[in-house]
């Protein structure tokens, strides 16, 4: 059961992670070049939340599986402050940045923005990722 | 030389005990192998707008030429680091079910892409190269703990 989970949080990682960079690839004119950032990131909205949803359901079950054995590792934390900053970052700053006018916001910081997504979640991968290996 | 002596020679060559003999070298790939997923993830993108699940209201070919070049460097990123992953111990993965299940299935991924450019029954086509890359990933995620595999 525990190694079926592991699979659906990947998958559901790839569809994550592919929502958001299709978003932050847009931010630096790459990508879905042809649409505005706000219609790239309303397309993907529905990409994003569902595949959050079914990463923190595989993942609550996988912290549950072993609480202990995640409390006392180090990577676990880290993961999960990148998580808590990924989280606030994207549903406050990112939000309204992509959803903005863009002519209002500027390319500028359109693209610190989407650094800093893609900074804040790669954190959170790294830090799932070395769980395992402690 | 069998499949099996291929791969032997293969743990001998430098590069293979090379990254096993690196602390930070096996993580590293591993790490670019989870991480390479969300490039990955781009070719799923595809899928979906193909079958009208995602992107609804971004046209099909908007979707597939602008997401092509990144669809490639996930596939790119994904092989080289699978590539490398495989030479950390390539006699354990020869004999690994789950590993040989992955193989087959990303030769039929090759296969059904080959297909879906003949343009007959498409949207089979597509759906079946979502189940082919999800059973992958499933497979891939398996291969550690050795299921069926004798001691």
């Amino acid at each position: 059961m525990f190694p079926v989970v592991e699979a659906g949080h990947l998958m559901a990682l790839a569809v994550l992670g592919a929502a958001l960079l299709i978003v932050d690839l847009r931010l630096w004119n790459l990508g879905l070049r042809q649409r505005s950032v706000a219609e790239v990131a309303r397309n993907a909205q529905p990409l994003l939340l569902g595949s959050l949803v079914v990463m923190t359901i595989t993942g609550y079950m996988l912290f549950a599986a072993q609480a202990l054995r995640y409390y006392y590792n180090a990577a676990f934390w880290y993961k999960v402050v990148f998580l808590f900053f990924a989280l606030v970052f994207t549903f406050t700053v990112r939000r309204s940045v992509v959803m903005a006018d863009e002519a209002r916001v500027g390319p500028f910081w359109g693209r610190v923005v989407a650094v800093v997504s893609m900074a804040l979640w790669s954190g959170v991968g790294i830090g799932g990722k070395a769980i395992g290996l402690y | 030389m069998s499949l099996l002596g291929f791969c032997q020679w293969l743990e001998d060559t430098s590069l293979s005990s090379a990254i096993r003999e690196s602390a930070w070298g096996f993580p590293i790939i591993e790490t670019v192998h989870v991480l390479g997923l969300c490039l990955f993830g781009m070719a799923i993108l595809v899928d979906l707008r193909l079958l009208d699940v995602a992107l609804k209201r971004v046209p099909v070919s908007e979707v597939t030429n602008g997401l092509s070049p990144w669809v490639t460097a996930g596939i790119v990123a994904m092989m080289a680091s699978g590539v490398l992953t495989f030479l950390n111990a390539p006699v354990d993965y020869y004999n690994n079910t789950l590993f040989r299940i992955k193989v087959v299935m990303l030769l039929l991924i090759g296969a059904n892409a080959w297909f879906f450019r003949s343009g007959v029954r498409r949207r089979a086509a597509v759906t079946l190269s979502l189940i082919l890359w999800t059973g992958v990933v499933v497979a891939g995620r398996l291969i550690a703990y050795r299921l069926f595999d004798s001691p």
